[in-house]
């Protein structure tokens, strides 16, 4: 058997000095204990389909739980319910068909009795190779030794639990504006929708933002055929794929807007408001994606295509950096943290966005309000948008957004795969006075001061299993390096060659988790999968963690996306001293 | 004359003060030897000249080697040492447990043991030479603070000082780390190129048993670590692979204070110190001292005389050897502006082989980031720099790169070392450190073969090149004086020249063009592009008609190398080049595919037919693609400097910097065609010249011919490696490669006579040098050797046989 031994990884990582090895063991084990019959309660009830939030601490029991509950006899049921963010329930016999990830016991109960358990671990290196598979780094250049930007670049990095994973992210200078423009998009029922937002959004927001004279000079040069300014440079890992098929759809949808937009002006030059363009660019691609989806393509793969995407939903979180200027634009339950590092040089955590979800009571508040008073009870169900949806806003989910006629419409018209597939044609229930969902973001604006020293944002995989205080400190400590871990001094005291060397090898081995990751988010991704009880990362966790099969893996985690931003804290500083 | 001392705090407040004391010989360079040897004499009679205690002990120093490699380091650094009469040996590790009691000596593959260095107070030292300096003297100023050096007309005419000025005609910047901005603050800013690191070491309390004090010193360069005797205790420190550097923006603090003492930077190198010395577990900590030190971009010194202010010397930027290198380093600063000029070559050390180039404070950053630990790295031959990489790149840099080729850099300047095909394995051929044959073997030979039978084309646009023009005569009179050979040759020749010093010795060496009456150009190696802009800048009048111009940017130089280079080159120009219509050492301007001004020389650097084309960089690619694409059918191949290092050398072709120094004269390397010694006028270096001629020479480069050394199986020879005629030591080799048409290792070098009595020098005669038996000493074995004072020309030569005709050269290479 090989339980997870709190005592004994403590010995290892935890103790701060050699001398105090004495850590009370047995404070593990009751909670552990008392953690299964949490699991024989809510298993007897297969209509319970998801379990309250599951924290880092208890998925570690629930995971040991998961390995080697064939012994116990708790396998009637599988251990853990991933927050799948839609829920439905069509006709039962589709159940099955609906739930892979529940179905999944099924199948391979018999398999699990015949083999023992099988003690594979991952290898350091091949631990690595998973977590920096998707990692990358973007450096602003300097420019003569100089880095005028108020951004010193990021780090990104996603780690996938579904397959295909349904995240996506993306990064972007606009080159035309001054500013950055980062965000993660969490998808739901496929990853269409988020493949496309995460293509899509940032030129959207780059239009509102260009000046009228811009928006004409481009439109000119399309009309004449000349080269057009390119509006943003991105900053992509090689996994990082646009469509190259939709390419031209997407463009002509997006002319379309900023010819709008010029039509629009009414020749007064005002001032273009962060906020404002943040809300029309993402209504308005949201709109795009629902209108293209009416419409249709002669094209019957862009045709299929488009109606993906529709049917489809993705939450973004978006932040658009501009000198000492951060605005915040979020759709859904993805978050934007502040890394505020205090004078003491201790981390504190500040919340740039609010999730729409349940756990937002404004937000329920807002959706009882924009429905008919008999729909109070139907809106909002089971912490659910009417029973099924987590997030409350989203992009996409035309099923929550068009008539019913409307669905019918586009779905019998539509290719035949989407006429087999249920889901779509699934209406909710209590469906009465759509729209319900909205992609209308809520811009929250910060202006940055030194203290400010980076920017994580997150789909909810992560927030789902630290906690934001976490999570921030972790990341400043890594960013910081060394530095903050209170350096030793011998000033006065007796210390032998050996004790010192004893201590230092203690805080390098604390500190080598730190090493391996040249990237602030693959190390928030190691802790986020291989922390255990104590805050630190669990190499054994950790490979297990990994190296559990495609249709497990979403059993034990979301699929989780990382930007960390990092601030210049001397630029900041300089534009605070000029005002 | 008055002379002054200034210094900023108190005297020895820098990095001098903290250091730790060991002055060790066992260097790399022979002019570091020489320095190091030169201060461990002087230090040692320093406390009986100025009765000041120096806390000198010669405990002699102990380098360890745990792998075979490194043993084989040290074995070429002990044979150049004992050459130049400072005592080592290379030991076995029994024989370090019998030396030094506490060291673990399990994991030693040997190390060598150098008995006569020694250690001191560093500060004691430097107290006991300013007081012998006083004695003589010298005024010393505490706490002054330089503000800038004054300078009028590029010459030093005092120094501004917070307590007022001081008038004088030599200023040397011996401001350490400072350095750099104080060379920076002057009106016509001088470049230093340094920077700073953190640099730690550990001190402790004495031992219940004090460690005896002529306990020796331990280097373990594989564990990073230097480890002494200090007041019954130990002093140890080390150069950690992540270096922290420091001051990058110049905010210095006024006096060196302890910076934080960083114990976890420390740890991989107290767990070092703790491998070797198991038994220090106990011994009680003193203190972590965090002292800056100052490295350079190449892990040499700076000294000398600023390329662009008269007057103004520079000695700094020791890489953590001050100590041991300051003695001799500032005897040969003091002869270099009392004389002119230093008793040895230095040029190693001169400030002149940087430029501005050198002096971004990011490159430096991240350049001494790999300085530092390269100090205990294991240094193999032909190592590149990492860091501060494709500043300056010709416009074929990707062409050719994309092709397969490997860089190495000079002066900032990419060059191509050779071109990997594509079908070879390009991880493995990262791993080519190493002191015995190279993977890069088979490559080379391939791409000298080539350029034996066929054609290559190398890109060799680092090399430094000048115009100069004049009105009338001005340009040719200059040049006449300045260089050895006759310049007053009929328009379109070339002719190899080298310009001398007043002792005739080569400044630099270089092939003239004469493109016009009034104008030539002026090719030197690449590393010459500050110092020789000094030098002729030094020598030309002030005279607007006379026109100096550095044109190293505008031109692509590409040298076609081979038989068929001819054919290439007419079928490109629809112009005859056959030796009657274009003769050896000849410039044309001509047309090569579209691209017109073409400057072609048949030259090509290494005895082989062939062009060098000069371009214009705009066409430097169109032409390239012309005769790439042309020269397929001739079997055209890219090829790079180690291939023209292998020709040059087998050719006997001597080069600046690595066979020619200042100190070495045409006559003593069988140049004497070059010197036109009855050409009607004067030049510099010509009395020397005729002195020599009537006495004969004392030394004479040699080329050598490895007879019984196995290429596959023995040691490389690099350079520097001792040469032994009858037995006797008579010099060192100065650059080496392999012939691949004579299939052997040919080694250049210098061959003295020195008298077995009195070890003066005496004459060297072609017959002494005939009817020697030579040995060459690579790390400590020594092979047999033909010694040749011409090339070797048909001798050898390949002719390849009918019968060994294959399809395969029917291929395309």
């Amino acid at each position: 058997m090989d339980w997870p031994v709190p005592g004994r990884a403590s010995a290892g990582v935890g103790a701060p000095a050699a001398s105090t090895v004495a850590l009370p063991l047995p404070r593990g084990i009751p909670v552990r204990s008392s953690s299964l019959p949490l699991f024989s309660d809510a298993m007897p009830a297969p209509t319970q389909l998801f379990f309250p939030l599951i924290r880092n601490c208890e998925l570690s029991r629930i995971y040991g739980t998961a390995c080697y509950c064939h012994h116990k006899h708790l396998c009637c049921s599988p251990p853990y319910i991933p927050q799948s963010r839609l829920r439905y329930t069509p006709h039962p016999t589709y159940a099955t068909f609906y739930r892979p990830k529940e179905s999944w016991w099924q199948y391979t109960q018999g398999r699990r009795y015949a083999s023992t358990p099988q003690k594979f671990y991952l290898t350091p290196p091949q631990v690595n190779s998973i977590l920096k598979a998707n990692e990358y780094s973007f450096k602003v250049p300097e420019f003569d030794g100089k880095n005028v930007s108020s951004v010193l670049g990021f780090d990104s990095n996603q780690l996938p639990a579904n397959a295909p994973i349904e995240d996506r992210r993306s990064a972007a200078t606009c080159l035309q504006t001054r500013g950055m423009l980062l965000g993660v998009f969490d998808g739901h029922a496929g990853c269409a929708c988020s493949q496309a937002v995460s293509e899509r959004l940032f030129y959207y927001i780059a239009v509102s933002l260009l000046p009228h004279e811009t928006l004409l000079e481009i439109e000119n040069a399309v009309e004449s055929g000349r080269a057009l300014l390119p509006i943003l440079q991105w900053h992509k890992h090689p996994n990082d794929y646009f469509s190259k098929e939709a390419s031209k759809l997407y463009f002509n949808s997006l002319r379309t807007y900023w010819q709008e937009l010029i039509d629009l002006n009414t020749g007064e030059s005002t001032e273009i408001d962060v906020k404002e363009a943040l809300i029309n660019a993402f209504k308005r691609l949201d709109n795009d994606i629902s209108l293209e989806a009416q419409v249709g393509d002669p094209n019957s793969f862009l045709n299929y295509l488009v109606l993906r995407v529709a049917f489809s939903g993705a939450t973004a979180c978006v932040a658009h950096v501009d000198g000492v200027d951060l605005h915040v634009a979020n759709t859904g339950d993805s978050r934007a943290m502040l890394g505020v590092q205090e004078e003491d040089g201790s981390w504190s955590a500040v919340t740039l966005s609010n999730d729409h979800n349940a756990q937002n009571e404004r937000e329920v508040e807002r959706l009882k309000l924009e429905h008919p008073k008999n729909e109070a009870k139907s809106v909002v169900k089971q912490d659910r948008l009417l029973g099924l949806l987590m997030p409350f806003r989203a992009f996409g989910d035309v099923k929550f957004k068009w008539s019913i006629d409307l669905q019918k419409r586009v779905i019998e018209s539509g290719p035949d795969q989407l006429n087999d597939n249920e889901y779509t044609k699934f209406i909710p229930p209590n469906y009465y006075t759509p729209p319900y969902l909205t992609a209308e973001p809520e811009v929250t604006y910060h202006r940055l001061r030194p203290q400010d020293k980076f920017l994580v944002l997150a789909t909810d995989g992560l927030w789902e299993t630290m906690h934001r205080q976490d999570v921030v400190r972790i990341v400043g400590e890594y960013l910081t390096g060394m530095h903050h871990q209170e350096p030793i001094a011998v000033g006065g005291y007796k210390v032998t060659l050996g004790q010192m060397h004893g201590l230092l090898t203690e805080r390098r081995a604390k500190m080598s988790s730190v090493f391996e990751d040249q990237n602030a988010a693959t190390h928030l991704i190691r802790h986020a999968v291989g922390n255990n009880e104590f805050g630190a990362v669990d190499h054994e966790r950790l490979s297990k963690m990994l190296s559990l099969p495609e249709e497990l893996a979403r059993m034990y985690r979301d699929d989780i996306t990382i930007i960390v931003v990092q601030f210049n804290s001397h630029v900041v500083g300089a534009y605070q001293k000029q005002e | 004359m008055a002379e002054v001392v200034l210094s900023q705090k108190r005297l020895a407040a820098g990095s001098t003060r903290f250091c730790a004391g060991i002055l060790s010989t066992a260097r790399h360079l022979t002019i570091e030897q020489k320095m190091a040897d030169y201060s461990n004499k002087l230090y040692h009679q320093l406390e009986q000249e100025t009765g000041i205690h120096t806390g000198y002990i010669r405990t002699g120093s102990i380098f360890l080697a745990q792998t075979q490699d490194r043993l084989i380091s040290l074995k070429r650094i002990n044979s150049r040492l004992n050459v130049i009469g400072i005592p080592s040996e290379i030991i076995s590790p029994k024989k370090v447990a019998e030396l030094h009691p506490l060291l673990n000596v399990h994991d030693l593959v040997g190390a060598m043991h150098v008995p006569e260095d020694a250690v001191v107070s560093s500060a004691d030292v430097a107290l006991a030479l300013a007081s012998a300096a006083s004695q003589n003297g010298v005024q010393i100023y505490d706490r002054t603070t330089i503000l800038h050096v004054m300078v009028r007309k590029g010459q030093v005419t005092g120094v501004e000082t917070d307590k007022g000025q001081i008038q004088c005609h030599y200023f040397v910047n011996c401001a350490g780390q400072w350095a750099y901005e104080l060379g920076l603050s002057n009106e016509e800013p001088v470049s230093i190129p340094l920077h700073a690191c953190e640099h730690f070491y550990l001190l402790t309390r004495p031992w219940e048993t004090p460690l005896q004090s002529n306990t020796p010193t331990i280097v373990d360069a594989d564990g990073r670590i230097y480890i002494r005797n200090w007041q019954g205790g130990i002093l140890s420190g080390g150069f950690e692979k992540n270096p922290k550097p420091i001051f990058t923006e110049g905010k210095n603090q006024l006096e060196i204070q302890n910076l934080q003492e960083d114990w976890d930077h420390f740890e991989p190198l107290l767990s070092s110190l703790l491998r070797r010395m198991p038994e220090l577990e106990t011994l009680e900590i003193m203190k972590l001292v965090n002292c800056p030190e100052t490295f350079t971009p190449d892990m040499r010194c700076i000294m000398g005389e600023s390329p662009s202010v008269r007057g103004y010397f520079v000695l700094a930027g020791m890489n953590s050897a001050g100590l041991s290198f300051g003695g001799g380093a500032g005897r040969y600063l003091a002869e270099w502006m009392v004389h002119g000029y230093p008793s040895e070559s230095v040029w190693e050390l001169d400030l002149k082989r940087f430029g501005a180039l050198q002096s971004s404070r990011t490159f430096l950053r991240h350049r001494v980031m790999e300085v530092m630990p390269l100090l205990y790295d294991l240094k193999v031959p032909r190592w590149d720099f990492q860091t501060g990489r494709q500043l300056r790149t010709s416009p074929l840099y990707d062409r050719l790169d994309a092709q397969g080729a490997r860089w190495m850099e000079k002066h900032g300047f990419e060059r191509p070392k050779y071109f990997v095909p594509p079908d070879k394995d390009l991880l493995a051929l990262e791993q080519s450190k190493t002191f015995y044959k190279p993977d890069w073997f088979e490559i080379v030979e391939s791409e000298v073969k080539c350029c034996k039978e066929a054609v290559c084309v190398i890109d060799m646009s680092s090399f430094t090149k000048f115009e100069i023009t004049s009105t009338g005569d001005q340009a040719l009179e200059i040049l006449q004086y300045l260089f050895s050979n006759d310049l007053d040759v009929p328009v379109g020749h070339i002719v190899h020249t080298g310009m001398l010093n007043e002792g005739g010795g080569y400044e630099n060496d270089c092939s003239i063009a004469r493109l016009s009456k009034r104008s030539f150009f002026m090719i030197s190696p690449t590393d010459q592009q500050v110092h020789c802009w000094a030098w002729l800048k030094k020598y030309m009048p002030e005279d607007s008609n006379l026109i100096l111009e550095d044109v190293t940017w505008k031109y692509t130089a590409l040298n076609l190398i081979g038989p068929r280079a001819v054919d290439v080159l007419s079928e490109l120009s629809y112009a005859p080049m056959t030796p009657d219509h274009f003769p050896s050492l000849f410039c044309k301007e001509m047309s090569v595919g579209y691209a017109n001004g073409i400057r072609v020389m048949s030259m090509t650097h290494t005895g082989e037919p062939g062009f060098m084309l000069y371009i214009p960089i705009e066409y430097a690619l169109h032409v390239y693609n012309e005769v790439m694409s042309v020269g397929q059918k001739y079997g055209i191949r890219n090829a790079g400097y180690y291939a023209l290092r292998s020709l040059r050398v087998e050719k006997f072709f001597a080069f600046w910097g690595q066979d020619l120094n200042t100190l070495t004269t045409p006559l003593e390397c069988g140049r004497e065609s070059r010197v036109k010694l009855d050409k009607g006028m004067d030049f510099i270096g010509r009395d020397a010249l005729l002195q020599q001629k009537q006495n004969g020479v004392y030394k004479r480069l040699t080329m050598f011919i490895l007879d019984d050394h196995d290429t596959d199986l023995d040691l490389w020879p690099w350079w520097g490696e001792p040469i032994y005629r009858n037995g006797q030591y008579v010099g060192k080799t100065t650059s080496s490669a392999y012939g691949y048409t004579l299939e052997r290792h040919v080694c250049l070098g210098f061959v003295h006579n020195f008298s077995e009595d009195t070890g003066e020098e005496q004459v060297v005669t072609a017959d002494f040098i005939n009817r020697g038996e030579y040995e060459i000493d690579i790390a400590g074995q020594r092979f047999q050797a033909k010694a040749k004072l011409y090339p070797v020309t048909s001798l050898f030569t390949h002719k390849r046989r009918k019968d060994d005709v294959e399809l395969s050269d029917l291929h395309g290479k």
